[in-house]
């Protein structure tokens, strides 16, 4: 008995969570400070968030750097490996929610929410897209889950004295427990089947045991597992949730949910597809060929017909994550490490889209509709400009991330084979120039009806729009380094 | 200098509008005479480019620059790949030309948000040349979608009353098209690599050298083809057009009649047509049909059109539809003949415009029964509309002659004979619309008395036309000049074209005719 805790020490390797122990850390700090801060006074704490976020990217570039050597850390007997699959989702969570908790700070005083626990949480749940990225066993990936999930119910229902704010928090908890549970009920089935929680070792078992692969027990532990990821990431049908969430939330925390948390699962998924699922690739590509064309044409579909624009991109991240899948389907280097870029250049555009939606709001009444957009781009000329950078992005026209991004994974497709797949991407992404473009057309085509609150420039939020501009069009013209990096980061 | 010229006119537009944005936005007449003397330097640097006599001997690609830009190990490689040889050489020249005059044009008509109008035009102009001198797909591909956004913008901020239709139709539309034409440029590319190609990005030199299954050919050159038929436009995509046009304000219906329809037949040119010899075999026969129905139906549709600004629109589809004939003969004669009738129509129907922006400045009306007897009150713009209107029709000694007659010569010589038969009445009902039409406007009695007030051009609007009349009677009485500097690069194309078919091997290659005309 002491023998094997003492092995389990000495696989203890604080190096290979430092990223997420850093963010922890801060959370905890953060919690602290938030007592002795005056209600409604809390910049201070949003900015110390912020250092502990750099400090966090920081270590994570460090082990970047470091990966040459080794190409992977393991630690706590394998259950978490730092490798460039996991710290290149690290950047994405922490953009995220870099991105995410600069918007806040002024628009929740200006929605009298102004509290500390709000940046912890947004911490934590960081953390736990990290250890969902660099899990190697389900049950650090679960922990991971419930970390992040718990911290975004809170967060969904943060406006507790607005009913559509509690109700997104209640509905997400609910239907989230509920997936969860199918995730964990997989998990077990699949212990039951291999005897192990490791995924490669799952993965090596079933490749050593072909006969396994077509037992029901094996199939309904994966299509549970799967459903589990599936609805975190909301693909069709598991997206119901999405746009009543999306839109009770509070816009930075929808925001930072279709970016950051939807990323995490992405990555859980493709280190459980493509290690502990390899010898079942047959299954579940033609399974995520049927589900990325749902998802992306269900979507956009619902997309068309919305006039709230929080609740279009609500359906429009829907069929975001439809994009990804198609690099899913793929299945080859190019459209997995194109996967990895999408996500990085949907969290630039997608946040940066629903920053300027928090800043046009007005107290208290923030749902923003097309005819409330009218003459938006006249009123406030940076923001207009900055709005049309990112619809063009979602659209996915060049120069922008996003364009770079589909290319990605579309060329993975056609790489792979799967023309009429690419075909039906790029159809839908004709669709979605509709509803992205009705946004412009209100912007700038039609005249002003009513005022906008004038609220002069919150500091933070120009940080985060020009952050995420940056990032938009960097991703997008000079795309050279990160591409490299996502190809790097691909086991 | 010259090994970066077209690298300088391309960026010097951009160039110019992030410094426009630093002109504070009240400052109108700054504002204008600035984007005015961009444009025109722009132009000053792309006239050497018309003088160089390599041209006439060369039918390679001239200027080239190279450098790399994406590369990511074996998964693709992009790079900035450029070169003009004579078919986009006249094409490059017509857009630095076209784009001075389309700013003059603005000097009063717009009057709302004149700085986001020229930063959007100089940002256009970027696009229209970027994509003229790509010599690599994907490059092709930016630059094509980059002129989406300002067009979009131009016609739906300052357009007429249906704006908004106009301008989601003409995006919708537009970029449907290219992204198709994206998978098929990824199928072509991963194609050549899993044939064993080491690839230089998506260099269409080498995309020349690929040889295409013929099953997969017909796909990928319905995918590019659909594209450059939107953008042509070729019937039945055409609906986009006259919305669009119409919509429009006057320097938008100008360049996206003179150049950006261009794009469209240029694409053929360059791409689909040398990239896929078979699948254009193939659907030849479609292809012209659709040809012809555009010249007709274009034709009846101008007709009886009472928007003067409409029926230039419409007549826009018929004259389109000569130039792909011509283009789709595939011999010298057709080739050079839907050339020219490129430029032709940028300068001809570039001019109506114009025209039509005149009276509608002074009248905000286009409704051809508000008209009538124009002449009496205004002789300069009477003789200037007549030149031009002779021009559109293709009376001998004008320009619009030179093209037309040629395409339709070079399709009666090759296999599309019956099909130049029925299309050279096209000409006949050109004349029928366009006369029709400055009869009821310029001639009669002064019926309206709100006609009797009307002033005569101004010195900015005549020395806005002169240049365009210069080249109306240049290219109809002496069109070697241009001739002598496309052929070599049109020689090329028909070998390329022709010598790659695999279906079409069983006849012997024609010997390419020289033209004459002197």
């Amino acid at each position: 008995m002491e023998n094997l805790v003492q092995a389990a020490l000495a696989t203890v390797n604080y190096a290979a969570i430092m990223p997420s122990l850093i963010l922890t850390g801060f959370g905890m700090l953060l919690l602290l400070i938030g007592v002795f801060s005056k209600p409604g006074r809390t910049s201070h704490i949003a900015w110390i968030s912020i250092v502990g976020l750099i400090v966090a990217a920081v270590a994570s570039a460090q082990a970047w750097s470091a990966l040459g050597a080794t190409g992977v850390e393991f630690g706590f007997t394998n259950h978490v490996a730092q490798d460039g699959f996991a710290l290149f989702f690290n950047f994405i969570f922490l953009v995220s929610a870099a991105l995410t908790i600069l918007m806040s700070d002024d628009y929740l005083k200006r929605e009298g929410y102004a509290v500390g626990e709000y940046y912890a949480l947004i911490l934590f749940t960081t953390a736990g897209a990290m250890w969902m990225a660099s899990g190697t066993d389900m049950m650090t990936i679960f922990l991971g889950l419930e970390v992040l999930s718990i911290s975004l119910y809170v967060l969904a229902g943060f406006f507790r004295r607005d009913a559509r704010s509690n109700e997104a928090g209640l509905k997400y908890f609910l239907l989230g427990a509920f997936s969860t549970g199918f995730l964990l009920y997989g998990m077990a089935l699949l212990y039951g089947v291999v005897g192990t929680t490791n995924i490669a070792n799952l993965g090596m078992y079933l490749a050593a045991h072909k006969a396994l692969v077509t037992s029901p027990m094996t199939i309904a532990g994966m299509l549970l597992l799967l459903t589990g990821f599936l609805f975190k990431i909301a693909i069709v049908p598991f997206h119901m949730w999405t746009p009543d969430v999306y839109e009770g939330a509070p816009t930075p925390i929808t925001a930072f949910m279709s970016a950051g948390p939807k990323a995490a699962a992405i990555a859980a998924l493709l280190r459980f597809l493509l290690l502990g699922f390899d010898s079942m690739q047959a299954e579940w590509t033609a399974l995520f060929w049927v589900l990325a064309v749902l998802t992306m044409t269900v979507g956009n579909l619902l997309a068309i017909s919305q006039t709230n624009i929080k609740r279009m991109l609500a359906y429009s991240s829907v069929s975001h994550a439809g994009y990804a899948m198609v690099g899913i389907v793929a299945a080859n280097a190019i459209g997995m490490s194109g996967v990895l870029y999408y996500m990085l250049a949907y969290a630039f555009m997608n946040i940066g889209a629903f920053a300027v939606l928090a800043l046009a709001g007005k107290q208290g009444e923030e749902n923003l509709t097309l005819e409330g957009f009218a003459g938006f781009g006249y009123k406030r000329p940076f923001l207009g400009v900055a709005m049309c950078v990112f619809l063009f992005s979602l659209m996915g026209l060049p120069p922008t991330a996003g364009f770079a991004g589909k290319f990605y994974v579309f060329a993975g497709a056609v790489e792979a084979g799967y023309i009429w797949l690419a075909v039906i991407g790029v159809l839908n992404s004709a669709l979605s120039l509709y509803y992205y473009l009705r946004v412009m057309v209100s912007m700038y085509f039609r005249e002003p009806t009513e005022d906008f609150a004038w609220v002069s420039m919150p500091m933070g939020a120009m940080i985060c729009i020009i952050l995420a501009i940056a990032g938009v069009l960097y991703l997008g013209v000079l795309p050279q380094q990160v591409m490299e990096m996502a190809k790097t980061a691909m086991f | 200098m010259s090994e970066h010229l077209l690298s300088i006119m391309t960026f010097l537009p951009i160039l110019g509008m992030a410094i426009l944005l630093l002109i504070p936005r009240e400052n109108d007449s700054l504002l204008k005479s600035f984007t005015l003397i961009v444009t025109l330097v722009t132009f000053a640097v792309s006239l050497p480019l018309a003088f160089n006599p390599v041209f006439t001997t060369d039918g390679g690609m001239q200027y080239k620059e190279f450098a790399s830009w994406i590369s990511v190990g074996d998964f693709f490689e992009m790079n900035y790949n450029v070169g003009i040889d004579g078919i986009s050489l006249w094409l490059v020249m017509l857009t630095t030309f076209i784009m001075p005059i389309a700013v003059l044009s603005t000097w009063q008509a717009v009057e709302k948000n004149i700085k986001g109008f020229m930063a959007l035009l100089l940002l256009l102009e970027t696009g229209m040349l970027g994509a003229f001198i790509s010599l690599d797909l994907f490059l092709f591909y930016i630059f094509w979608e980059l002129m989406l956004i300002p067009m979009y913008f131009l016609i739906g901020i300052w357009g007429g009353k249906n704006r908004i239709y106009a301008a989601v139709k003409f995006f919708i539309y537009t970029a449907v098209g290219s992204l198709l034409m994206l998978v098929a440029i990824l199928f072509v590319y991963y194609y050549a690599l899993q044939s064993g190609m080491k690839m230089d990005g998506f260099s269409i030199a080498q995309f020349y050298q690929l040889q295409v299954p013929a099953h997969a050919q017909l796909w990928l050159f319905l995918a590019f083809a659909f594209s450059f038929a939107i953008k042509v436009p070729m019937f039945p995509l055409h609906t986009w057009l006259p919305d669009a046009h119409t919509e429009a304000p006057t320097a938008g219906s100008v360049i996206l009649a003179a150049i950006l329809l261009k794009m469209g037949t240029y694409g053929f040119v360059r791409f689909a047509m040398p990239l896929f010899p078979d699948a254009l075999a193939t659907c030849m026969p479609y292809l012209a049909t659709l040809c012809v129905i555009g010249i007709i139906y274009g034709s009846l549709v101008a007709m009886v059109q009472t928007d003067v600004k409409k029926l230039v629109a419409y007549s826009s589809v018929a004259h389109l539809g000569f130039v792909m004939l011509g283009v789709f003969a595939l011999n010298l004669q057709g080739l050079t003949g839907g050339m020219i009738q490129m430029i032709n129509h940028g300068i001809s129907t570039g001019a109506l415009f114009l025209i039509v922006g005149f009276i509608y400045e002074r009248r905000h009306t286009r409704e051809i029964s508000e008209f009538g007897g124009l002449a009496k009150r205004m002789p300069i713009f009477t003789t200037i509309f007549l030149i031009i209107t002779f021009s559109s029709i293709g009376l001998p000694g004008t320009n619009g002659f030179v093209g037309e007659f040629l395409a339709l010569v070079g399709a009666f010589e090759s296999g599309l004979r019956w099909y130049a038969v029925v299309a050279t009445t096209g000409v006949i009902l050109a004349a029928v619309y366009m006369l029709w039409m400055f009869q009821r406007v310029m001639f009669g009695e002064i019926t309206n008395p709100k006609n009797a007030e009307l002033q005569d051009l101004n010195a900015r609007e005549i020395v806005l036309m002169i240049p365009l009349l210069v080249f109306v009677f240049w290219i109809g009485i002496y069109p070697n000049t241009f001739f002598s500097k496309m052929s070599p690069a049109l020689e090329n194309l028909i070998i390329q074209v022709k010598g790659k078919q695999q279906v079409a091997m069983v006849q012997p290659i024609e010997a390419p005719h020289h033209v004459e005309f002197k």
